[in-house]
Formats: C-alpha cells, structure tokens, sequence
C-alpha cells in the first residue's frame, strides 16, 4: 500500500463510519439483526475461543514452570506470572488476533458478497442508508459480546494452567492456586475487557469497510477479506501499544 | 414521466454517455436497447442515483433529481422500484421477508397487512408456493419474479429493470416480459427496461432508444424499429438470424402484393 493509498483508505474509512454511526432508522429492524449478529459473531465464537484459551494457558504454565525452576524464586510465581500474561494480553490481545481471522473474514466476505451481487445497491435505492443498516449491528453486537468471550478465555487460561498442575505436579495445585490469588489486582480485568472491546470496535469496523467498498468479482471477496485479517492484526498489535502504554505505562 | 436532459458520464476522461436527451413517458415500456458495453447500465445507474452524472438534469415529474437535497432523495427512492441484473436478493432472508423487507423499513401499516400486502404481490408474480425458501433454493425465473414483487411492494410509480430477461430460457424470458409489461399498465408506472434482446423489444417495448457507444443513435416505437434506415440500429436488429429472415418474409410478402395488384 502507498503513501497515498493508506490516507486514502483512512479517508474512506472515516466516512464510511460516519454513516454507520446513527441512530438507525428502525429500531425493530436493528434490533433484530443485533441480535441475530450476536449469535452469529459472537456466540459462535465461544467455542474455538474455549478450546485455543485452554491450551495456551496450559502452555504458558507449563512453559513457566520449566524455565524459572529457580531455588531463588518461589513455585507460586508461577501461578502469579501466568495469570498477569494470561489477563493482561493472552486474553485480550492474542484472543483478538484469533477473532480476527474468524470474525473479521466472516464479516468481510459476507459484506463484500453483498457488495458484488447488487444487495448493497439495492438497499441503497430504496432509500435505507446500507451502511448504517448492515454494519451498525455488527458493531454493536460484536462489541458489546466481547467481555463475555474475555471472560470465558480468562477462566479457560486459568483452568488450562490448573489441569496442567493436576497431571504433572510442578507446581502443585494448592501452589498454583495460592499464586493465582497472590498480588491479584482487579484492575486488570477492566483494562483487559476495555481493550478487548476496543480491539472488538476495530476488527468489525474495519473488516466491514474492506467488504462494504469491494469492487469487482469473487476473486476480489477473497481478497478483501485476506487483507482485512492482514490489516486487522496489524492495527490490533500497533493498538496494543499505545493502549498499554497510556493505561499502564 | 421521467425527462433526460443532455445526460454526460465521463469516466477518467472516457466517453461512457455522450449528451443523451430523451423522455420517458408514464405508464408505458421504455426500452433501452444496445450492444454490450453501450453504456446501458451506466445510463440506468444514472437514472436511479447510483452512479452521478458528470452533466445534464433529470427531471422526475418535473423535480431535479440531481440537484436534490439527500432527504429529497430518500422521499423520491420511496417511489423507486428497481429490478438488479442479478435480481440481488437478501441471501439471509426467504423470499416473503424480501418482499416483505420494503414494507418492513418503511411502511406504517401493522405486521399482518404487510405480510398481506406483500402476498399480493407474490400471488401477482405468481409465486405463492414459494414464499419460505431461500433465495439459494429457487430458480433464476423464481429469482427475477421474488425481485419484480419487491420492487412493486411498495407502489412505485417509477420501476427500472436490467437485463430482466438475461440468463433465462426463452419461455421463462417472456413471462418475465409480459409481467413487466402487465404490471406497467395495471399501477401506470413510468418503466425503463435495459435490454439488448430484441425479442423483449417486439414484445414489450413501447418506446424504444437504441444506444450505440454512449450515443443515442435512435428513437422510435417498436414498429418502427424494423424498418429504419439508421445502419448502425439495423447492423443490431438484424444481428439475429431470426429477425434477418423475418425482415426477408416482410420483403417477399410485400413484394408478391405488389404483383398481385399489379
Ligand atoms: N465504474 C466504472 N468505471 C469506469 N468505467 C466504467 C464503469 N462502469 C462502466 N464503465 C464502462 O462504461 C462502459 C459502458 O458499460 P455498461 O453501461 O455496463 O454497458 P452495458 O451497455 O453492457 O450495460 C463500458 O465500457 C464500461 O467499461
Ligand atoms: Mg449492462
């Protein structure tokens, strides 16, 4: 992308989202695809957000354990580090980049179908603003079922780390558990929720422009939707960064 | 009525419609006919709002479209009814809750009269057995006729097709044609058919333009079209084998006539 393409893109992008946050114009009508677009975005998500949370979180103790067998440091550390990682980043930052792929191309290509077969054309002329219409309860939907996919990844993370406790003993449960308790900052879970729901704002807005200004055929679906998981993860690493360090830092 | 003045459409510095000037005249069958690439879709585009003109007015019952502020433009597209090339039917919903979906955004009337209303308009394409599938499990016919009842739900008094007939089989073709035909006269709408099928044209057609690269090269009934001089109209008409042996019977008949009274 060019210098000029990438202000190009942020120009149209701007716009689009200032047809797409209004008030939409049937309340009956948004309401029933916000609802349809939860389960759709999000509750379908749950699953391989379930599944990828226990694994990693059974990594990321195992992998903890191992590498600071230190005399110097006590076992429960390892319960207290691995639940930082797993709330401060696994569960939002790297659960996000999943989603990315997932619900970013899903919104993407089903958009960009829409584009290409005239649905979106035909919403325009019968006077229904199509952004606002198709993307506003995507957005909302999305990311207001974001802290419960959090949620649901933190526990997993953590319950990933106790099974692991449970069939090798380094460390022992009642260690791990003590760890996970010890310096617990709650904070913490409101800046992941808040981040999540942020990263949860930009994988659906942004996925839904590359869709919504496809031009072209099927090929350029498959594109678009490429380049909107390529795109997302970058902003969502890049966001990262400013967002912690202005939190946190 | 719809009155096209000095229509221009440039493309990066392309000619797509070159000053097109014409009238579309209410309750009639307005059809725009033309080789591939002509600039009949662009044309269409123009009317409905879609695309924007590089110059020239339209005027819808005397109203500048063009100049018309977005709320003028929201009212007027109340009156719109538009039938895609590839009949754009929501995929996620069946094909009442598409007909239905007009009525749903915009009508003030209570759930069961929109659902009758928009059963009316099923039962006019005929299509009432289909009303719970999906878009995905009916035929490209079905597709077209679900699409003319959801331009049609809400009364318009302008209707715009593309290509209705293209990808069908002959048959289905000339349902699709005397349907456009039959409800244009039934609700007096003002109708503007792209076509480049001249079966469409003697069938349907009451006033007919002939695009040819992005110029209007000619203008008449449907009678007429036959028997013009125009060579680059005649070079399309008679492009079918059909129509050429068609025009050679007229000849012969006239012809022998001609002896007879002799
Ligand atoms: N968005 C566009 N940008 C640039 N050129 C276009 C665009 N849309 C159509 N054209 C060009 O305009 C010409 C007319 O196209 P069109 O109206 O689709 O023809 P048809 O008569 O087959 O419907 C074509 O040469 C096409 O390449
Ligand atoms: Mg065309």
């Amino acid at each position: 992308m060019s210098i000029t393409g990438f202000f190009e893109n942020v120009g149209s992008y701007t716009l689009l989202m200032k047809r797409v946050l209004t008030i939409p114009d049937r309340m009956r009508e948004f309401f029933k695809d916000y609802f349809q677009e939860m389960y759709k975005l999000g509750v379908n998500s749950i699953w391989i957000v379930v599944i990828i949370s226990f694994f990693i979180g059974a990594v990321i103790v195992m992998q903890i354990a191992l590498n600071i067998a230190s005399p110097m440091l006590p076992r429960f550390t390892v319960g207290a580090v691995s639940r930082e990682i797993i709330l401060l980043e696994f569960s939002s930052t790297i659960m996000c980049l999943i989603l990315a792929g997932k619900v970013g191309s899903n919104i993407s290509s089903e958009i960009g179908t829409m584009r290409i077969t005239e649905q979106v054309d035909a919403l325009d002329i019968m006077g229904v603003n199509s952004a606002n219409y198709l993307i506003f309860p995507k957005i909302t939907a999305f990311v207001s079922f974001m802290p419960v996919l959090v949620v649901f990844s933190m526990f997993m993370g953590i319950f990933g780390g106790y099974m692991i406790c449970i069939f090798t003993g380094t460390p022992t449960v009642d260690t791990y558990v003590f760890g996970i308790q010890s310096f617990f900052r709650e904070k913490l879970i409101w800046y992941s929720i808040v981040k999540s729901m942020l990263f949860g704002f930009i994988i659906s807005s942004v996925s839904a422009y590359f869709g919504y200004s496809v031009k072209g055929g099927a090929l350029d679906v498959g594109r678009a939707s490429t380049d909107s998981v390529v795109i997302n993860s970058v902003l969502i690493l890049a966001t990262d960064l400013v967002f912690t360090q202005l939190v946190l830092g | 009525m719809i009155v096209v003045k000095n229509l221009i459409k440039e493309f990066e510095g392309r000619m797509v419609l070159d000053d097109i000037s014409t009238t579309f005249d209410r309750g009639a069958v307005n059809m725009i006919i033309g080789k591939s690439g002509s600039g009949k879709t662009v044309f269409l585009k123009c009317l409905i709002g879609l695309i924007k003109p590089s110059s020239g007015a339209i005027l819808y019952d005397n109203e500048n479209f063009l100049s018309m502020k977005s709320k003028e433009v929201k009212q007027l597209r109340r009156y719109m009814g538009v039938l895609f090339q590839g009949s754009a039917l929501f995929d996620s919903k069946t094909v009442l809750e598409n007909v239905m979906f007009p009525l749903d955004m915009f009508s003030r009337k209570n759930k069961r009269e929109r659902q009758k209303r928009a059963e009316f308009c099923l039962e006019r394409v005929n299509l009432s057995d289909a009303i719970d599938l999906y878009p995905s499990e009916i035929s490209g016919g079905m597709m077209k006729r679900a699409a003319i009842a959801r331009a049609i739900a809400l009364n318009p008094k302008y209707l715009f097709c593309d290509e209705p007939n293209s990808g069908l089989d002959p048959k289905t073709a000339q349902l699709i044609d005397e349907l456009i035909y039959d409800i244009t006269k039934d609700f007096n709408m003002t109708t503007v058919v792209v076509s480049h099928d001249m079966n469409s044209v003697m069938n349907i057609g009451d006033h007919v333009i002939f695009f040819n690269e992005g110029i209007k090269e000619w203008d008449g009934t449907k009678s007429e079209v036959m028997n013009s001089d125009n060579q680059a109209l005649n070079d399309f008409v008679f492009a079918s084998d059909l129509f050429k042996k068609i025009k050679e019977a007229d000849e012969i008949i006239a012809e022998k006539e001609e002896e007879r009274v002799k």
